[in-house]
């Protein structure tokens, strides 16, 4: 009935706390169901909100660079001014023309040998008008080292159709792309970048990506054939870097920055609504939690009140038969943890049921995993509540008077 | 019988008072001054009406509370500033109770009863532990109730259960409050036959609480409170 790793000492106390609990069945199981109630919904909505975050994040993050190193802007040079004069300017802000970062081959040594920075891949990016026939889009080029893209953005599993081949004239475009111009795979695509920079390329394969924007606009080719249509011979305007921690983007763009003199932009300033929303969420989540906390153990304090009560007589007796006060605070504590345990494990049983009801029959928009170490954790933390819960009614359990405990009817 | 005098005191109360905080300033003197001697062996009656301070004498000596002033010497350890850990484990080792209302705890089962003070003094009980617990009960005249649940047994019979739990600590002191208060006149008469068996048995002291004076004069003592005053002390053998 106790489980063997309960220490040896609280053997007498467990066994006392068993009783008491199984003497009012309907009682125990009453605040049982309140307790599992409580850890469903806090299992469950963790899960969920994890779940839905993780997502939100991947999608956003799966096709996006986590930190972009790009040059710095062009701006107009000021003299400084004369002694004793007064400057009034008018300042008129440069046109950025597409140019390539300079000497970007250190850079990307310098990234590939930063700490936390995963992945290093430049590109050469720039805007064109893709034709075919008399139908027309405006695009935009991404001239990759195919290897080092992949590790930014997977867009081999995101192929519908053909290969993942850049380079030799192949280009691969978007579903979106290849519906408004009725490309096929092999279909020519004519892509003019401008001062009749001209190419026409292959369609080696069309993905999707799942972001709309993306599928209608990029045209992945090989860093040489855009760097020529772009005019930046050798050049590349970018250079996309995932991080170990995406949470730390901002810092190690800041420090990523100041090491390449560049400009660094992480994934969470330019998508900063979006985290602004998770962490909005992060925080009602919280709050859910710690509310639905809170009613548990004082589930638990009320019902202990109760049994205190009820038990009164059997506290004067065990008290009047040698034990001391601290074994009687003992058992109540330890009731506290058992009702914490048992309802915590039911609970999450629940939880973990509502959260594969939700992926076999919800809207299946996306999954929910349940963090194996969200089950335990919840029946810790339950089991703690419980202990804390129930030291108010202890404590009032061991100051009982012996003599008058023994006598209450 | 021995003679009172060569046997060992179990218990020694000393000019003992306890006084009843009601409001400031008002105090209520229950007890004054209370000598008291008990040895191994006797028998005592505690007898006296209603709210002459019998209760209030027996939880100050099963030190469930503590005297206003005196002392009270239990297995010659004085108690008066013992801690309450310390008051615990005496009480465990040397006391023994048996209640007016024999007080079984309901969730647990006749032998568990029995056990519950060396469950409480060292957790799991041993084998040779269960073994006295079967053998007092079957003293008792229960054996083969260690199964029961108290409320699967008639009330004389959870009385018996009291006082072999009781005993199961070998106690130097028995403390009986009322114990066939609550009993018919035969279950009564084969309960106090059960605690003289144990007194002579045992060689343990005895106190019984009681308003029956027929019982009472059965023991070889009596001890009659009055006001808080003990009257008068009779002994078995000064009575003709």
């Amino acid at each position: 009935m106790i489980p063997g790793a309960v220490h040896r000492f609280l053997w007498t106390e467990g066994l006392i706390a068993v009783r008491f609990l199984f003497e009012n069945v309907m009682q125990t199981l009453l605040i049982l169901a309140g307790i599992a109630g409580g850890v469903a919904v806090i299992v469950f909505i963790t899960a969920l909100i994890t779940g839905l975050q993780a997502n939100v994040i991947e999608r956003t993050l799966g096709t996006q660079a986590h930190v972009r190193i790009l040059p710095l802007d062009e701006v107009n040079y000021q003299p400084p001014p004369a002694d004793d004069a007064m400057i009034l300017l008018l300042d008129s802000p440069r046109a950025q023309r597409l140019r390539s970062i300079s000497n970007w081959q250190a850079v990307r040594d310098m990234l590939d040998a930063a700490p936390d920075v995963q992945a290093v891949s430049p590109v050469v990016s720039g805007p064109a008008l893709a034709r075919r026939g008399t139908a027309r889009a405006s695009v935009s080029l991404v001239g990759i080292d195919p290897q080092r893209y992949q590790q930014i953005i997977a867009i081999a599993p995101s192929l519908v159709a053909g290969r993942f081949a850049v380079g030799d004239g192949h280009a691969l475009v978007g579903t979106e792309l290849a519906r408004t111009l009725g490309l096929g795979l092999g279909d020519k695509l004519r892509l003019d970048a401008g001062d009749d920079r001209i190419a026409v390329v292959d369609v080696a394969g069309i993905f999707e990506l799942g972001v709309r924007e993306l599928d209608a606009r990029f045209v992945y080719l090989d860093l040489k054939q855009t760097q020529t249509l772009l005019d930046l011979p050798g050049g590349v305007t970018v250079i996309d870097t995932t991080v170990d921690d995406i949470f730390t983007a901002d810092r190690v763009a800041a420090r990523l920055a100041r090491l390449s003199g560049l400009r660094a932009e992480s994934w969470m300033e330019t998508n900063g609504q979006l985290l602004n929303a998770l962490r909005s969420q992060s925080l009602t989540t919280q709050m859910i939690r710690v509310f639905v906390g809170i009613s548990v153990a004082f589930g638990i304090a009320s019902v202990l009140a109760v049994s205190v009560v009820q038990h009164t007589r059997e506290i004067g007796i065990l008290r009047a038969m040698g034990s001391s006060r601290k074994q009687v605070l003992r058992v109540f504590l330890v009731q506290g943890g058992l009702l914490g345990l048992l309802g915590s494990a039911i609970g999450a049983g629940i939880g973990w049921a509502l959260v594969q009801a939700f992926n076999t029959f919800g809207p299946g928009l996306f999954f929910i995993p349940v963090p194996l170490a969200l089950i335990p954790f919840a029946m810790v933390i339950a089991c703690l509540t419980g202990v804390l819960a129930s030291a108010l009614p202890a404590r009032r359990a061991a100051r009982l008077d012996p003599a008058v405990a023994i006598r209450y009817v | 019988m021995s003679d009172p005098a060569s046997r060992a005191v179990v218990l020694r109360l000393r000019a003992v008072s306890k006084t009843y905080h009601i409001a400031t300033p008002q105090e209520h003197e229950v007890l004054h001054g209370i000598d008291l001697q008990l040895a191994s062996g006797e028998l005592a009656a505690l007898v006296g009406p209603s709210g002459s301070g019998k209760s209030t004498l027996l939880n100050l000596i099963g030190l469930l509370d503590t005297p206003t002033s005196g002392e009270l010497y239990l297995l010659e350890h004085p108690t008066r500033s013992m801690d309450d850990a310390a008051r615990t484990r005496l009480r465990n080792e040397a006391i023994g109770f048996v209640f007016q209302f024999h007080h079984l705890i309901p969730a647990f089962s006749v032998l568990e009863n029995v056990l519950m003070p060396l469950i409480l003094r060292h957790g799991k009980p041993g084998a040779d532990d269960i073994e006295q617990a079967q053998s007092l009960l079957a003293d008792v005249g229960l054996a083969g109730f260690g199964a029961k649940k108290p409320s699967q047994i008639s009330g004389g019979e959870q009385q018996r259960v009291a006082i072999a739990r009781a005993l199961v600590t070998r106690p130097a002191l028995l403390l009986a409050d009322e114990p066939t208060g609550n009993l018919d006149t035969q279950s009564a008469d084969r309960i106090f036959e059960l605690f003289q068996q144990v007194n002579s048995r045992f060689q343990c002291a005895v106190l019984v609480v009681t308003h029956d004076n027929s019982l009472a004069a059965r023991c070889s003592r009596i001890l009659n409170l009055v006001d808080g005053r003990f009257q008068s002390s009779v002994s078995a053998s000064d009575r003709p």
